[in-house]
Protein backbone atom coordinates (compact mmCIF):
# COMPACT_ATOMS: atom_id res chain seq x y z
CA UNK A 1 0.00 0.00 0.00
CA UNK A 2 1.57 3.47 -0.98
CA UNK A 3 1.51 5.85 1.79
CA UNK A 4 0.42 9.58 1.42
CA UNK A 5 -0.41 8.98 -2.16
CA UNK A 6 -1.69 11.45 -3.84
CA UNK A 7 -5.28 11.95 -4.17
CA UNK A 8 -7.26 10.68 -7.34
CA UNK A 9 -9.23 12.14 -9.47
CA UNK A 10 -12.42 10.69 -11.72
CA UNK A 11 -12.94 11.45 -15.60
CA UNK A 12 -15.35 13.60 -14.59
CA UNK A 13 -13.27 15.68 -11.66
CA UNK A 14 -13.56 18.88 -13.82
CA UNK A 15 -17.09 18.69 -14.97
CA UNK A 16 -17.88 18.21 -11.10
CA UNK A 17 -16.26 21.17 -10.17
CA UNK A 18 -17.82 23.22 -13.08
CA UNK A 19 -21.00 21.83 -11.77
CA UNK A 20 -20.29 23.33 -8.30
CA UNK A 21 -19.36 20.38 -6.41
CA UNK A 22 -17.76 20.93 -3.16
CA UNK A 23 -15.02 18.70 -3.52
CA UNK A 24 -13.84 16.46 -0.81
CA UNK A 25 -11.14 13.44 -0.44
CA UNK A 26 -13.75 10.39 -0.42
CA UNK A 27 -10.93 7.34 0.75
CA UNK A 28 -7.87 8.97 -1.65
CA UNK A 29 -10.57 10.13 -4.08
CA UNK A 30 -11.69 13.70 -4.82
CA UNK A 31 -15.34 13.63 -5.14
CA UNK A 32 -18.12 16.05 -4.48
CA UNK A 33 -19.95 15.97 -1.00
CA UNK A 34 -22.69 17.80 -2.38
CA UNK A 35 -23.69 20.91 -4.68
CA UNK A 36 -26.45 22.68 -3.82
CA UNK A 37 -27.11 20.99 -0.61
CA UNK A 38 -27.79 17.50 0.65
CA UNK A 39 -31.09 17.85 1.68
CA UNK A 40 -32.08 19.19 -1.31
CA UNK A 41 -30.05 16.86 -3.84
CA UNK A 42 -31.97 13.95 -1.37
CA UNK A 43 -35.17 14.87 -2.17
CA UNK A 44 -34.62 14.90 -5.60
CA UNK A 45 -33.25 11.24 -5.33
CA UNK A 46 -36.52 10.44 -3.40
CA UNK A 47 -39.05 12.70 -5.89
CA UNK A 48 -37.52 13.13 -8.99
CA UNK A 49 -34.20 12.72 -9.96
CA UNK A 50 -30.45 13.03 -9.60
CA UNK A 51 -26.99 11.64 -11.08
CA UNK A 52 -24.07 10.53 -9.41
CA UNK A 53 -20.43 10.57 -10.51
CA UNK A 54 -19.28 6.99 -8.59
CA UNK A 55 -16.21 6.50 -10.71
CA UNK A 56 -13.87 5.62 -7.92
CA UNK A 57 -16.09 2.43 -7.80
CA UNK A 58 -14.13 -1.10 -9.24
CA UNK A 59 -14.56 -3.21 -11.97
CA UNK A 60 -13.26 -6.76 -12.16
CA UNK A 61 -13.70 -8.87 -15.69
CA UNK A 62 -13.66 -12.79 -14.77
CA UNK A 63 -13.73 -14.49 -17.74
CA UNK A 64 -13.04 -18.43 -18.56
CA UNK A 65 -14.62 -21.76 -18.56
CA UNK A 66 -14.13 -21.69 -14.78
CA UNK A 67 -15.48 -18.48 -13.76
CA UNK A 68 -18.92 -19.40 -12.51
CA UNK A 69 -17.06 -22.01 -10.70
CA UNK A 70 -14.77 -19.15 -9.35
CA UNK A 71 -17.77 -16.42 -8.36
CA UNK A 72 -20.18 -19.75 -6.98
CA UNK A 73 -16.91 -20.65 -4.78
CA UNK A 74 -15.97 -17.36 -3.70
CA UNK A 75 -19.91 -15.83 -3.11
CA UNK A 76 -22.53 -16.17 -0.85
CA UNK A 77 -25.26 -15.94 -2.95
CA UNK A 78 -26.43 -18.18 -5.50
CA UNK A 79 -24.74 -17.27 -9.16
CA UNK A 80 -26.80 -19.43 -10.91
CA UNK A 81 -29.37 -16.13 -10.42
CA UNK A 82 -27.11 -14.18 -13.09
CA UNK A 83 -28.03 -15.10 -15.82
CA UNK A 84 -26.84 -13.53 -18.67
CA UNK A 85 -27.92 -10.17 -18.81
CA UNK A 86 -28.34 -10.23 -15.08
CA UNK A 87 -26.64 -9.62 -12.01
CA UNK A 88 -27.11 -10.69 -8.38
CA UNK A 89 -26.27 -8.85 -5.06
CA UNK A 90 -23.55 -11.02 -3.27
CA UNK A 91 -21.55 -11.27 -0.58
CA UNK A 92 -17.60 -12.40 -1.31
CA UNK A 93 -16.89 -14.58 1.60
CA UNK A 94 -13.33 -15.19 3.62
CA UNK A 95 -12.88 -18.23 5.03
CA UNK A 96 -14.31 -16.85 8.80
CA UNK A 97 -18.01 -16.30 6.71
CA UNK A 98 -16.53 -11.91 7.16
CA UNK A 99 -17.02 -10.02 3.77
CA UNK A 100 -14.07 -9.43 1.92
CA UNK A 101 -16.84 -7.03 -0.25
CA UNK A 102 -20.27 -6.47 -0.88
CA UNK A 103 -20.84 -6.77 -4.70
CA UNK A 104 -22.55 -6.92 -7.41
CA UNK A 105 -21.72 -9.74 -10.05
CA UNK A 106 -23.13 -9.60 -13.30
CA UNK A 107 -23.18 -12.35 -16.12
CA UNK A 108 -22.30 -10.52 -19.32
CA UNK A 109 -22.65 -13.43 -21.63
CA UNK A 110 -21.31 -17.39 -21.09
CA UNK A 111 -18.22 -17.39 -18.69
CA UNK A 112 -18.11 -13.60 -19.04
CA UNK A 113 -18.66 -11.66 -15.95
CA UNK A 114 -18.18 -8.08 -14.73
CA UNK A 115 -17.94 -7.64 -10.95
CA UNK A 116 -18.67 -3.99 -9.56
CA UNK A 117 -16.46 -3.85 -6.51
CA UNK A 118 -15.94 -1.18 -3.64
CA UNK A 119 -13.74 1.44 -4.68
CA UNK A 120 -11.01 1.02 -1.66
CA UNK A 121 -11.51 -2.90 -1.61
CA UNK A 122 -10.67 -3.23 -5.53
CA UNK A 123 -7.12 -4.93 -5.29
CA UNK A 124 -8.10 -7.02 -2.55
CA UNK A 125 -11.08 -8.43 -4.04
CA UNK A 126 -8.49 -8.82 -7.26
CA UNK A 127 -6.06 -10.26 -5.17
CA UNK A 128 -8.80 -12.89 -3.22
CA UNK A 129 -10.27 -14.00 -6.56
CA UNK A 130 -7.28 -14.54 -8.34
CA UNK A 131 -6.41 -16.39 -5.27
CA UNK A 132 -8.86 -18.93 -5.33
CA UNK A 133 -9.05 -19.14 -8.57
CA UNK A 134 -5.71 -21.44 -8.59
CA UNK A 135 -5.71 -24.58 -11.22
CA UNK A 136 -9.08 -22.81 -12.51
CA UNK A 137 -9.45 -22.00 -15.93
CA UNK A 138 -10.35 -18.94 -15.71
CA UNK A 139 -8.74 -15.37 -16.04
CA UNK A 140 -9.66 -12.53 -13.58
CA UNK A 141 -8.44 -9.13 -14.38
CA UNK A 142 -8.65 -5.55 -12.56
CA UNK A 143 -10.62 -2.92 -14.85
CA UNK A 144 -11.17 -0.06 -12.55
CA UNK A 145 -8.56 1.97 -13.96
CA UNK A 146 -10.21 1.61 -17.53
CA UNK A 147 -13.64 3.03 -16.30
CA UNK A 148 -15.47 5.41 -15.54
CA UNK A 149 -19.21 5.35 -13.70
CA UNK A 150 -22.32 7.22 -13.25
CA UNK A 151 -25.37 6.60 -11.08
CA UNK A 152 -28.92 8.25 -12.79
CA UNK A 153 -31.20 7.76 -9.86
CA UNK A 154 -34.74 8.58 -8.82
CA UNK A 155 -38.50 7.91 -9.74
CA UNK A 156 -38.00 10.14 -13.09
CA UNK A 157 -35.19 8.44 -14.74
CA UNK A 158 -37.28 5.56 -16.53
CA UNK A 159 -38.90 8.21 -18.53
CA UNK A 160 -35.51 10.07 -19.32
CA UNK A 161 -34.09 7.16 -20.31
CA UNK A 162 -36.30 6.31 -23.22
CA UNK A 163 -34.91 9.57 -24.86
CA UNK A 164 -31.27 8.02 -24.10
CA UNK A 165 -31.10 4.32 -24.24
CA UNK A 166 -35.38 2.80 -24.27
CA UNK A 167 -34.12 -0.82 -24.42
CA UNK A 168 -32.44 -0.31 -20.67
CA UNK A 169 -35.70 0.93 -19.75
CA UNK A 170 -36.66 -2.74 -20.29
CA UNK A 171 -34.28 -3.96 -18.14
CA UNK A 172 -35.24 -5.55 -14.65
CA UNK A 173 -33.66 -4.64 -11.59
CA UNK A 174 -30.17 -6.20 -11.90
CA UNK A 175 -30.53 -6.35 -15.25
CA UNK A 176 -27.72 -5.45 -17.62
CA UNK A 177 -27.12 -4.13 -21.37
CA UNK A 178 -24.19 -3.50 -23.36
CA UNK A 179 -24.53 -0.25 -25.55
CA UNK A 180 -22.72 1.84 -27.81
CA UNK A 181 -22.64 5.64 -26.48
CA UNK A 182 -20.61 8.40 -27.98
CA UNK A 183 -19.30 5.22 -29.75
CA UNK A 184 -17.23 3.84 -27.39
CA UNK A 185 -19.09 0.00 -25.54
CA UNK A 186 -20.30 1.02 -22.42
CA UNK A 187 -22.53 -0.84 -19.54
CA UNK A 188 -25.92 -0.09 -18.24
CA UNK A 189 -27.58 -1.89 -15.71
CA UNK A 190 -31.15 -1.44 -13.32
CA UNK A 191 -28.84 -0.90 -10.22
CA UNK A 192 -27.98 1.75 -7.55
CA UNK A 193 -27.56 2.62 -4.17
CA UNK A 194 -29.97 4.50 -3.06
CA UNK A 195 -33.18 2.93 -2.69
CA UNK A 196 -34.70 4.18 -6.06
CA UNK A 197 -35.23 3.00 -9.52
CA UNK A 198 -32.55 3.61 -11.69
CA UNK A 199 -29.44 2.83 -13.71
CA UNK A 200 -25.23 2.90 -13.44
CA UNK A 201 -23.74 3.21 -16.45
CA UNK A 202 -20.04 1.99 -16.99
CA UNK A 203 -18.43 3.34 -19.81
CA UNK A 204 -14.69 4.42 -20.64
CA UNK A 205 -13.61 7.75 -19.48
CA UNK A 206 -13.16 9.14 -22.92
CA UNK A 207 -16.47 9.22 -23.19
CA UNK A 208 -18.26 9.75 -19.55
CA UNK A 209 -17.91 13.74 -19.87
CA UNK A 210 -20.34 13.57 -23.07
CA UNK A 211 -22.46 11.11 -21.46
CA UNK A 212 -22.72 13.22 -18.14
CA UNK A 213 -23.63 15.81 -20.16
CA UNK A 214 -26.29 14.20 -21.97
CA UNK A 215 -28.17 12.85 -18.74
CA UNK A 216 -28.11 16.47 -17.29
CA UNK A 217 -29.52 17.74 -20.79
CA UNK A 218 -32.07 15.26 -20.91
CA UNK A 219 -32.95 15.78 -17.50
CA UNK A 220 -33.83 18.99 -17.37
CA UNK A 221 -37.47 18.58 -17.65
CA UNK A 222 -37.56 16.04 -15.18
CA UNK A 223 -36.14 18.23 -12.35
CA UNK A 224 -32.21 16.21 -12.69
CA UNK A 225 -30.02 17.43 -10.65
CA UNK A 226 -26.26 16.39 -9.90
CA UNK A 227 -25.61 15.12 -6.68
CA UNK A 228 -22.89 14.53 -4.18
CA UNK A 229 -21.41 11.58 -1.92
CA UNK A 230 -23.99 13.04 1.78
CA UNK A 231 -26.79 12.55 -0.12
CA UNK A 232 -25.76 9.34 -1.20
CA UNK A 233 -24.81 8.44 2.54
CA UNK A 234 -28.33 9.27 3.87
CA UNK A 235 -30.53 7.68 0.64
CA UNK A 236 -28.63 4.40 1.21
CA UNK A 237 -28.52 4.26 5.22
CA UNK A 238 -32.35 5.17 4.98
CA UNK A 239 -32.33 2.01 2.28
CA UNK A 240 -30.27 -0.39 4.58
CA UNK A 241 -27.47 -0.99 2.59
CA UNK A 242 -23.95 -1.27 3.85
CA UNK A 243 -21.47 0.49 3.48
CA UNK A 244 -18.03 -1.53 3.22
CA UNK A 245 -15.60 -0.81 5.90
CA UNK A 246 -18.23 0.66 8.07
CA UNK A 247 -21.21 -1.27 8.65
CA UNK A 248 -19.73 -4.56 7.02
CA UNK A 249 -15.81 -5.87 7.05
CA UNK A 250 -13.43 -9.02 7.48
CA UNK A 251 -14.91 -9.86 10.93
CA UNK A 252 -18.25 -9.20 10.61
CA UNK A 253 -20.62 -12.40 9.08
CA UNK A 254 -23.35 -11.78 6.57
CA UNK A 255 -25.95 -13.31 8.95
CA UNK A 256 -24.21 -10.33 11.51
CA UNK A 257 -24.56 -8.19 9.16
CA UNK A 258 -28.67 -8.81 8.82
CA UNK A 259 -28.48 -9.64 5.29
CA UNK A 260 -29.09 -13.69 5.79
CA UNK A 261 -31.01 -13.68 2.48
CA UNK A 262 -27.78 -13.28 0.52
CA UNK A 263 -26.71 -16.44 1.82
CA UNK A 264 -27.94 -19.92 -0.60
CA UNK A 265 -26.78 -22.50 1.57
CA UNK A 266 -28.85 -24.98 -0.82
CA UNK A 267 -26.19 -24.33 -3.43
CA UNK A 268 -23.29 -26.67 -3.21
CA UNK A 269 -20.37 -25.88 -1.52
CA UNK A 270 -18.56 -22.38 -0.97
CA UNK A 271 -16.40 -20.62 1.29
CA UNK A 272 -17.20 -20.10 4.74
CA UNK A 273 -20.16 -22.63 4.90
CA UNK A 274 -19.79 -24.53 7.57
CA UNK A 275 -19.30 -22.05 9.49
CA UNK A 276 -22.55 -20.08 8.01
CA UNK A 277 -24.78 -23.13 9.01
CA UNK A 278 -23.31 -23.17 12.28
CA UNK A 279 -23.86 -19.76 12.68
CA UNK A 280 -27.83 -19.81 10.87
CA UNK A 281 -28.71 -23.13 13.48
CA UNK A 282 -27.42 -21.69 16.30
CA UNK A 283 -28.25 -17.68 15.76
CA UNK A 284 -25.77 -14.89 16.11
CA UNK A 285 -24.32 -13.21 19.05
CA UNK A 286 -24.45 -9.58 17.83
CA UNK A 287 -26.15 -8.31 14.46
CA UNK A 288 -26.17 -4.74 12.74
CA UNK A 289 -29.45 -3.69 13.78
CA UNK A 290 -31.53 -0.46 12.90
CA UNK A 291 -32.04 2.66 15.46
CA UNK A 292 -33.62 5.51 15.36
CA UNK A 293 -34.20 8.54 17.65
CA UNK A 294 -37.44 9.17 19.40
CA UNK A 295 -36.49 12.74 20.24
CA UNK A 296 -34.95 15.31 18.80
CA UNK A 297 -30.73 15.14 18.39
CA UNK A 298 -28.49 13.82 15.60
CA UNK A 299 -26.51 10.06 16.05
CA UNK A 300 -23.28 9.69 14.71
CA UNK A 301 -20.76 6.75 13.93
CA UNK A 302 -19.70 5.63 17.56
CA UNK A 303 -22.81 6.75 19.63
CA UNK A 304 -22.85 4.09 22.13
CA UNK A 305 -26.28 2.56 22.10
CA UNK A 306 -27.75 1.06 25.41
CA UNK A 307 -31.09 -0.95 26.34
CA UNK A 308 -32.13 -1.07 29.86
CA UNK A 309 -28.95 0.57 31.07
CA UNK A 310 -26.70 -1.75 29.98
CA UNK A 311 -24.33 -1.11 26.65
CA UNK A 312 -25.29 -2.94 23.94
CA UNK A 313 -23.00 -1.75 21.26
CA UNK A 314 -22.10 1.26 18.89
CA UNK A 315 -23.75 2.56 15.93
CA UNK A 316 -21.38 2.43 12.47
CA UNK A 317 -23.26 4.23 10.22
CA UNK A 318 -25.53 7.17 11.46
CA UNK A 319 -26.77 10.63 10.40
CA UNK A 320 -30.16 12.54 10.11
CA UNK A 321 -32.82 11.18 7.92
CA UNK A 322 -34.69 13.69 5.61
CA UNK A 323 -37.40 11.42 4.85
CA UNK A 324 -37.85 10.00 8.23
CA UNK A 325 -36.94 13.84 9.23
CA UNK A 326 -35.64 11.85 12.64
CA UNK A 327 -31.67 10.62 14.07
CA UNK A 328 -31.18 6.69 12.25
CA UNK A 329 -28.03 4.56 12.51
CA UNK A 330 -27.34 0.80 12.37
CA UNK A 331 -24.90 -0.93 14.67
CA UNK A 332 -23.88 -4.32 15.93
CA UNK A 333 -25.68 -4.51 18.96
CA UNK A 334 -24.85 -7.69 21.15
CA UNK A 335 -28.80 -8.31 22.14
CA UNK A 336 -29.85 -9.70 18.46
CA UNK A 337 -33.33 -10.68 19.41
CA UNK A 338 -34.56 -7.17 20.29
CA UNK A 339 -38.08 -6.77 18.43
CA UNK A 340 -38.73 -3.25 16.60
CA UNK A 341 -40.14 -0.59 19.13
CA UNK A 342 -38.42 -1.96 21.93
CA UNK A 343 -37.00 1.00 23.52
CA UNK A 344 -33.31 2.41 23.51
CA UNK A 345 -31.08 5.01 24.55
CA UNK A 346 -28.23 6.47 22.31
CA UNK A 347 -25.73 8.32 23.97
CA UNK A 348 -24.91 11.91 22.22
CA UNK A 349 -22.11 14.74 23.00
CA UNK A 350 -22.88 12.88 26.46
CA UNK A 351 -26.09 12.87 27.09
CA UNK A 352 -28.87 9.31 26.70
CA UNK A 353 -31.06 10.29 24.18
CA UNK A 354 -34.60 7.99 23.55
CA UNK A 355 -34.50 5.91 20.89
CA UNK A 356 -35.80 2.66 19.65
CA UNK A 357 -35.37 -0.40 17.52
CA UNK A 358 -35.89 0.20 13.75
CA UNK A 359 -37.03 -1.99 10.91
CA UNK A 360 -34.34 -2.13 8.08
CA UNK A 361 -35.16 -0.51 5.87
CA UNK A 362 -35.97 2.04 7.11
CA UNK A 363 -37.76 3.95 4.04
CA UNK A 364 -38.54 1.75 0.92
CA UNK A 365 -38.28 3.85 -2.32
CA UNK A 366 -39.00 2.39 -5.84
CA UNK A 367 -36.20 0.28 -5.85
CA UNK A 368 -37.83 -2.28 -3.54
CA UNK A 369 -41.76 -1.57 -5.15
CA UNK A 370 -39.83 -2.20 -9.11
CA UNK A 371 -42.46 -3.58 -11.07
CA UNK A 372 -41.65 -3.32 -15.00
CA UNK B 1 -31.98 43.04 12.37
CA UNK B 2 -27.80 43.66 12.60
CA UNK B 3 -26.55 44.09 9.52
CA UNK B 4 -23.34 41.93 9.13
CA UNK B 5 -21.01 44.76 9.41
CA UNK B 6 -22.69 45.59 12.63
CA UNK B 7 -21.71 42.76 14.61
CA UNK B 8 -18.41 41.29 16.36
CA UNK B 9 -17.45 37.78 15.24
CA UNK B 10 -15.29 35.35 16.96
CA UNK B 11 -12.47 32.81 15.70
CA UNK B 12 -15.02 29.99 15.76
CA UNK B 13 -17.12 31.94 13.59
CA UNK B 14 -20.40 32.75 16.34
CA UNK B 15 -21.18 36.29 15.94
CA UNK B 16 -22.45 38.77 18.94
CA UNK B 17 -24.63 42.06 18.43
CA UNK B 18 -23.97 43.88 21.70
CA UNK B 19 -26.99 45.70 22.92
CA UNK B 20 -26.31 48.06 26.31
CA UNK B 21 -25.52 45.16 29.01
CA UNK B 22 -26.91 42.15 26.81
CA UNK B 23 -25.81 40.59 23.75
CA UNK B 24 -27.27 38.45 20.91
CA UNK B 25 -25.50 35.86 20.02
CA UNK B 26 -25.45 33.20 16.31
CA UNK B 27 -23.26 31.77 13.64
CA UNK B 28 -21.95 33.78 11.05
CA UNK B 29 -23.40 33.45 7.80
CA UNK B 30 -19.72 32.04 6.51
CA UNK B 31 -20.28 28.96 8.68
CA UNK B 32 -23.78 28.17 8.04
CA UNK B 33 -23.00 28.23 4.04
CA UNK B 34 -20.09 25.83 4.88
CA UNK B 35 -21.69 23.86 7.05
CA UNK B 36 -24.41 23.06 4.82
CA UNK B 37 -28.15 22.39 5.75
CA UNK B 38 -28.87 22.87 9.48
CA UNK B 39 -31.03 19.96 11.00
CA UNK B 40 -30.79 19.87 14.81
CA UNK B 41 -29.58 22.96 17.71
CA UNK B 42 -29.19 22.40 20.79
CA UNK B 43 -29.29 25.83 23.22
CA UNK B 44 -28.09 26.25 26.36
CA UNK B 45 -30.22 26.07 29.45
CA UNK B 46 -31.76 29.37 30.74
CA UNK B 47 -30.15 31.15 33.19
CA UNK B 48 -27.06 28.83 32.47
CA UNK B 49 -23.28 31.13 33.30
CA UNK B 50 -21.25 30.83 30.09
CA UNK B 51 -17.75 31.24 29.70
CA UNK B 52 -15.77 33.01 27.19
CA UNK B 53 -14.85 30.49 24.52
CA UNK B 54 -16.27 27.92 26.35
CA UNK B 55 -18.92 25.67 24.21
CA UNK B 56 -22.17 26.28 25.24
CA UNK B 57 -24.71 24.81 22.36
CA UNK B 58 -24.81 22.46 19.27
CA UNK B 59 -24.95 23.62 15.99
CA UNK B 60 -25.67 19.98 13.93
CA UNK B 61 -25.63 19.50 10.01
CA UNK B 62 -26.64 16.31 8.60
CA UNK B 63 -22.89 15.72 8.08
CA UNK B 64 -21.40 17.12 11.39
CA UNK B 65 -22.01 18.70 14.39
CA UNK B 66 -20.83 22.08 15.61
CA UNK B 67 -19.99 23.32 18.91
CA UNK B 68 -20.91 27.15 19.37
CA UNK B 69 -18.45 29.26 22.05
CA UNK B 70 -19.86 31.72 24.18
CA UNK B 71 -18.14 34.82 22.33
CA UNK B 72 -18.09 36.53 26.31
CA UNK B 73 -18.46 35.15 29.62
CA UNK B 74 -22.20 35.84 31.53
CA UNK B 75 -25.40 34.59 32.52
CA UNK B 76 -28.14 33.41 29.31
CA UNK B 77 -30.49 35.86 29.84
CA UNK B 78 -32.97 34.58 26.43
CA UNK B 79 -32.92 31.01 24.53
CA UNK B 80 -34.56 31.65 20.71
CA UNK B 81 -36.83 28.52 21.10
CA UNK B 82 -38.13 29.16 17.61
CA UNK B 83 -34.67 28.11 15.98
CA UNK B 84 -34.34 24.42 18.05
CA UNK B 85 -37.93 24.14 16.21
CA UNK B 86 -36.71 24.64 12.93
CA UNK B 87 -32.98 24.60 12.61
CA UNK B 88 -33.16 25.56 8.56
CA UNK B 89 -33.50 28.98 10.07
CA UNK B 90 -29.57 29.15 11.08
CA UNK B 91 -29.16 28.56 6.88
CA UNK B 92 -32.05 31.09 5.82
CA UNK B 93 -31.83 33.65 8.08
CA UNK B 94 -27.91 33.13 10.29
CA UNK B 95 -28.09 37.48 11.53
CA UNK B 96 -32.08 37.39 12.12
CA UNK B 97 -34.37 34.49 12.55
CA UNK B 98 -31.65 32.28 14.00
CA UNK B 99 -29.94 34.33 16.50
CA UNK B 100 -29.85 31.39 19.40
CA UNK B 101 -29.39 33.14 22.76
CA UNK B 102 -28.38 36.13 24.53
CA UNK B 103 -25.96 36.79 27.40
CA UNK B 104 -26.21 39.30 29.89
CA UNK B 105 -22.08 40.01 30.53
CA UNK B 106 -20.52 39.82 33.11
CA UNK B 107 -17.46 41.57 31.82
CA UNK B 108 -18.29 43.59 28.88
CA UNK B 109 -14.73 44.64 28.48
CA UNK B 110 -14.00 40.97 26.58
CA UNK B 111 -16.18 42.25 23.67
CA UNK B 112 -12.97 44.17 22.45
CA UNK B 113 -11.25 40.88 21.75
CA UNK B 114 -13.39 39.96 19.14
CA UNK B 115 -13.23 40.85 15.76
CA UNK B 116 -14.98 43.48 13.45
CA UNK B 117 -16.62 42.85 10.03
CA UNK B 118 -13.13 43.93 8.19
CA UNK B 119 -10.90 41.90 10.39
CA UNK B 120 -13.67 38.76 10.34
CA UNK B 121 -13.12 38.22 6.26
CA UNK B 122 -9.73 39.02 6.52
CA UNK B 123 -9.58 35.77 8.86
CA UNK B 124 -11.86 33.94 6.37
CA UNK B 125 -9.82 34.68 3.62
CA UNK B 126 -6.23 33.72 5.19
CA UNK B 127 -8.25 30.42 5.41
CA UNK B 128 -8.47 30.13 8.95
CA UNK B 129 -12.13 29.93 9.18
Amino acid sequence: MATAAAVRKTALNETMRKAGGKMVDFHGWELPIQFEGILKEHAAIRNSAGVFDVSHMGQLFVTGADSFKLLQKTNANDLRKAVAGKGVYSHLLNEKGGLVDDIIAFCLALNRYLVIVNAATSEKDFNWLSAQAARMNVKVENKSDDYSMIAVQGPNVPKMMELMAPEAVKLPRFGIAGKKLFGADCFISRTGYTGEDGFEITAPHAVITGIWNQVMELGKPYNLIPCGLGARDTLRLESGYLLYGVDADDDHTTYEANYGWVVCLDKGGFTAKDLLVKQKTEGVKRKLTGVALTSAGVPRPGCKVFWNGKELGELASATYSPTLKKGIGVGYLSAPGLKTGEPLEVEIHGKKVPAEVHKVPFHKGTAFTFKL
Amino acid sequence: MPKPEEVKYTKTHEWLHVQGPEATVGLSDHAQHEMGDIVFVELPKADQAVEKEKPCAIVESVKSAFDIHAPVSGRISALNEGVAKEPVLVNQSPLDKAWLFKIKLSNPAQVKDLMDWTAYQEFIKQGRG
